[in-house]
């Protein structure tokens, strides 16, 4: 096997790891969208690491934790749903990355990689990143799992019990901020939300725990992103998106087999 | 109840105004030991405002919430919106806020009749079930104040009378003082040593008989159900359980 495609495997089988632990409270959450935004607005934080010349991942997962207090601080706001402020969140912070990034003209952006991922790209430090930003969030869910189980279950009930619930949520945000930034090299900051929440989605069928789930959702995707890297390979097809379609795929197949109700 | 113990809650003077409108008008209220206070009113009175600030999920704008410090609270809230995408079987739910390992959780299991009910989804559980389970948890945590809102919603009147006396119960068995709401003064008459009828400010409260005679409860109410229709009095030779099943009373009653 050639070295970049060890190191795209290794770095993919990472970011399948620790997506789908994660993605399995982005899916109970109701989260989606919001995953989405701190997503597209990490291609802001690409543009200003450039503009201020710092670390891109230090600088997207900075640009993360300013949208998501942002965020809480706009959940004060009942004049507007939360799927509209994500909306406009999202949007503006995805359009004013790219009009960010046209003014330095000095620099040439791969945009592409960022929106979609370079996962044939992928070097050593990348790798490093991204296993050790991944490890990092495994800790932390391990060893917050329970309150942040006890807070996804329901809200007020784990307050009254005694959980921090407006840290814990914080800290949920800032999990995911850290995902995004170290996997955005990976599957781009448009694709990086599907990696957290088809395996998960995919997992449920046969989850009859949410430990079960979140391990079964780490395990599909890990395969998902062996069959497209696979299929990308073999057909030439760009290797983000395969991986993507492949994690589709195996969702569909979870489904097949009648309507059986969930276990 | 005696009147110089501390109570393990109380409420002083509560106002409230949120979106512009006034939800709560100088409330007050006390909870003692082994006290059931029970806050009934129509819908858009307060009632869960009035609960979630003396929980400490809202602040108010006035008024002060004391409670008697080191109490422990056993919360039983009005929903659970658990999401179908969550596998969560009922133990799973239990351990959440307790030790399953606890000395009574067997105990509670089994008081609670939800030993079969262990092993299912949560999202599987009738109204009735999952209430009792909320109750389990809430007890779990050997509380000495339980706040339960609305405990009986969803469950249907044979099985709301057997919850109301489990409460009863409860309070005898641990002692404990309980706060709840409820939207129906004659089903709670038995159970309740105290109602506060609650209409943005305290209508009227005080023993229950006492409160279903009073005009402002009359006023906000209307005449007692049983004023207008004619009461079927008759004797039931069985009752139902818990889960609705038929127990027969075969100590007083001899059949054929």
């Amino acid at each position: 096997m050639d070295d970049f495609l060890l190191r795209a495997l290794i770095a993919g089988l990472g970011v399948a790891l620790v997506a789908g632990p994660l993605g399995v409270f982005v899916v109970w959450r109701r989260m989606a969208y919001f995953g989405d935004t701190l997503a597209h607005s990490a291609l802001l934080g690409v543009a200003l690491g450039f503009l201020l010349g710092i670390n891109l991942n230090l600088s997207v997962i900075l640009l993360g934790i300013v949208l998501a207090l942002l965020l809480v601080a706009m959940g004060g706001n009942r004049q507007l749903s939360q799927d509209t402020q994500l909306g406009i969140l999202a949007h503006s912070a995805l359009s004013l990355g790219l009009v960010v990034m046209a003014f330095q003209t000095s620099i040439r952006v791969d945009l592409m990689g960022y929106l979609f991922g370079d996962i044939l790209a992928v070097t050593a430090s990348d790798l490093l990143w991204v296993w050790g930003g991944g490890l990092c969030v495994l800790l932390a869910l391990g060893l917050f799992w329970q309150p942040l189980l006890s807070l996804t279950v329901h809200e007020e009930l784990a307050q009254v019990e005694g959980v921090p619930v407006a840290r814990m949520r914080l800290l949920f945000m800032l999990l995911i901020a850290l995902v995004i930034a170290v996997s955005m090299k990976i599957v781009g900051v448009l694709l990086i939300t599907s990696m957290m929440i088809i395996p998960a989605a995919a997992a449920r069928r046969f989850s009859r725990s949410p430990e079960q789930m979140a391990l079964i959702a780490a395990g599909i995707g890990a395969i998902a992103v062996a069959l497209g890297l696979a299929g990308s390979w073999h057909w030439d097809t760009p290797a983000g998106p395969s991986v993507v379609v492949a994690a589709a795929l195996l969702f569909a197949a979870t489904q097949l087999g009648g309507k059986t109700g969930y276990p | 109840m005696n009147e110089k113990m501390t109570p393990l809650l109380e409420a002083r003077e509560i106002s409230i105004r949120l979106q512009g409108r006034q939800l709560l008008e100088r409330v007050s209220l006390q909870v003692g030991q082994g006290e059931i206070v029970t806050l009934i009113g129509p819908n858009g009175a307060g009632k869960t405002t009035l609960v979630r600030i003396i929980l400490g999920l809202l602040k108010a704008d006035q008024g002060e919430v004391v409670v008697k410090p080191g109490v422990r609270i056993g919360y039983m809230p009005q929903q659970l919106a658990l999401s179908e995408n969550m596998p969560l079987r009922v133990e799973r739910f239990l351990s959440l806020g307790a030790d399953r390992s606890a000395s009574d959780f067997a105990t509670i299991v089994d008081e609670l009749l939800i030993g079969k009910l262990l092993r299912q989804p949560m999202q599987r559980l009738s109204g009735g079930e999952r209430q009792r389970v909320l109750l389990a948890r809430a007890l779990m945590r050997r509380p000495e104040l339980l706040v339960l809102d609305e405990p009986v919603q969803g469950v249907d009147v044979t099985g709301q009378a057997a919850l109301y006396s489990l409460i009863t119960e409860i309070r005898e068995r641990f002692g404990c003082g309980v706060l709840m709401i409820s939207h129906d003064l004659h089903l709670v008459m038995a159970t309740t040593d105290q109602v506060l009828c609650l209409n943005q400010h305290v209508c009227c409260s005080g023993h229950p008989e006492s409160v279903s005679q009073h005009p402002a409860y009359l006023e906000l109410f209307g005449a007692p159900a049983s004023a207008r229709l004619a009461v079927y009095t008759h004797h039931h030779d069985h009752t139902h359980d818990i889960h609705g099943d038929v127990e027969t009373e075969s100590e007083e009653h001899s059949h054929g």
